[in-house]
């Protein structure tokens, strides 16, 4: 029996024009609403299997805004069982910090899989995983697509520069998730209702943060809107294969 | 003097951390001229020296041996911090790869400091601040390091890879590392080629043709293969696509997928959002065919075609036919 505990973040949805608050600290999702991180998604997705397959139990945890139930409540719907939220401004939070919150829960009770997301979809710091592994003297593997358990082996693939990785960890073992091997699954209306009715676990921070190194944001520069329209429909043909020609991909 | 971990592959060095080494002597310029070091592990093409001398790095400590034949992410940082111990390192650095920033990750927090990955531009050394990518590049944030080494990783594409006017020495300088037995527990245990070599085709592509939603169906692509084909070039595609089940994710280009550079990129079908911008924002000239004209792909794109990606690419493939004989 391997029980898991996922960790998800809330992040904005933004798919056109980023916005920032006013303050600069932080990206402003007034207009577009909030997601999880994809990488999350699939870090649940193994988790439930996971659990399926070894009689375990999932436990998903979100560090954040009280807002944060939301991502929490999605991941209840698929198959996670218990639930808790570390309340926190999540722009006062450096990786550090979100580590070591983690690693506060995961020593109080037996975990013996930890699944991330490589990276938050937001702040991209690609290193939680890593600070949690230390904290908590666990080996750490990222960038997982696939995995499975065995016993006390976590069995995993990555995708790496020479090609399909394979790694054998021994458990307790943390574990970062990427797209890519897995679809998440849809909750089904059972699992939604399920999911309302499971108390969430609040806690509090558990030290002062030490903070992001932040700043400010700034948004890149606009990418210039004055593309040539070379023509409507089929009958451009000619003219595109014309500019073809001029940049040397076609003779 | 600044430290940058230099990844190889079966085919060579990496072309992000060429980009990488030549983001350091930016920095090296701005700190009169600090040397600039590289660290490899594991086995090292044979080339090695003369590439990474060509630009401008004075030594390469190369760690190798049966420890370090397949990855480990641990193992990989212990060669690094021997490394920045040798050379006395204030800077460690490595490209913003996945690799890359696993990396820089765990020396930064064996040695507690912090780490900024996918940095674009640093601004002065003291304090050191730096600019780096979120929101998949949408976003910029200024990042204060407060604290030595300063580790970062660059993001792929912030720089082009350019030799030095004045070349190191490129001395291969053995790196004996001293392995705790829990830097090899998570070890890559077997390697086997497969849709990696398809990504990684992708990235170095000179020609991508992309195909997203309006491609219609998993049977909807045919022609936008063709027309990759018949360009030298390769296929690459959107997330909703992969999403979709349509195609696989290592075609994927975008923030959770590939990115790319090309000099040619055609996107077909494909609206334009962030995380896809993301990924292709590099190339050199956009070609975009959408029927809205009004999707970002389409006013970002250098060059745009108004019209539906299953009429007007099989008119420009046949198009290039004719003109081929």
């Amino acid at each position: 029996m391997t029980d898991v505990l996922v960790c998800v973040k809330r992040v904005p949805d933004f798919s056109g024009e980023v916005l920032l608050t006013e303050d600069a600290q932080s990206a402003d999702a007034r207009f577009v609403g909030y997601t999880m991180s994809n990488h999350d998604q699939c870090a649940v997705e193994l988790g439930v299997q996971v659990a399926a397959a070894t009689d375990g139990q999932v436990t998903v945890l979100s560090i954040g805004t009280a807002d944060s139930v939301e991502q929490l409540r999605s991941a209840l719907g698929v198959g996670a069982t218990a639930a808790v939220l570390v309340e926190a401004d999540p722009v006062a939070l450096g990786p550090a910090d979100v580590a070591h919150e983690i690693a506060q829960v995961v020593s109080e009770r037996d975990y013996g899989l930890v699944l991330l997301g490589n990276d938050a979809a937001d702040s991209g710091d690609f290193q939680v995983g890593i600070r949690l592994g230390h904290e908590l003297s666990r080996p750490v593997v990222t960038g997982v697509q696939t995995l499975s358990v065995d016993g006390d082996t976590v069995s995993a693939r990555a995708d790496g520069p020479d090609g399909r990785e394979k790694y054998s960890v021994p458990l307790p073992a943390v574990v970062t998730v990427m797209e890519g091997g897995v679809e998440p699954r849809y909750p089904t209306i059972t699992g939604r209702m399920k999911a309302k009715k499971v108390e969430v676990e609040n806690r509090s921070l558990s030290r002062e943060p030490v903070g992001s190194g932040r700043v400010k944001l700034t948004l890149p520069p606009p990418t210039p809107t004055n593309a040539e329209v070379l023509g409507e429909g089929p009958e451009t043909a000619k003219v595109v294969v014309d500019l073809l020609q001029k940049l040397g991909v076609t003779r | 003097m600044i430290l940058v971990y230099v990844e190889t592959s079966a085919e060579g060095i990496q072309e992000v951390s060429l980009e990488t080494v030549t983001f350091a002597r930016t920095l090296s310029e701005a700190g009169n001229g600090v040397p600039i070091d590289a660290v490899v592990v594991g086995p090292a093409p044979n080339d090695l020296s003369t590439e990474l001398a060509s630009y401008g790095v004075r030594n390469v400590h190369h760690a190798s041996g049966d420890d370090f034949d397949l990855f480990s992410g641990a193992a990989t940082a212990s060669a690094v911090i021997a490394a920045r111990q040798v050379a006395g390192s204030v800077v460690v650095m490595a490209g913003g790869t996945n690799r890359g920033n696993e990396v820089v990750a765990r020396v930064a927090t064996r040695l507690d400091v912090p780490m900024a990955a996918n940095v674009v531009s640093f601004h002065g050394l003291s304090p050191f601040v730096v600019t780096r990518q979120v929101v998949g590049g949408a976003a910029l944030e200024e990042m204060r390091l407060g604290k030595r080494p300063a580790v970062f990783s660059v993001a792929g594409h912030a720089v082009e890879p350019v030799p030095a006017e004045t070349p190191g020495a490129g001395s291969i300088v053995p790196l004996a590392v001293d392995l705790a037995p829990e830097d090899l527990l998570g070890r890559v245990t077997s390697v086997e080629g497969a849709d990696t070599d398809d990504a990684d085709s992708l990235k170095s592509a000179r020609v991508v043709v992309g195909a997203g939603r309006g491609a219609g169906g998993p049977d909807g692509f045919g022609d936008v293969i063709e027309l990759a084909e018949l360009l030298g070039g390769t296929l690459g595609v959107s997330r909703v696509v992969t999403s979709l089940g349509w195609r696989p994710h290592h075609e994927q280009v975008g923030q959770t997928g590939s990115r790319i550079s090309p000099e040619v990129y055609i996107p077909c079908g494909i609206s334009g959002a962030i995380q896809h911008w993301a990924g292709c924002a590099s190339s050199k000239v956009i070609l975009a065919i959408n029927t809205d004209a009004e999707a970002p792909m389409m006013t970002k794109a250098t060059y745009a075609v108004v019209g539906d990606m299953h009429e007007v690419v099989p008119a420009i493939n046949e198009e290039i036919r004719r003109r081929r004989g």
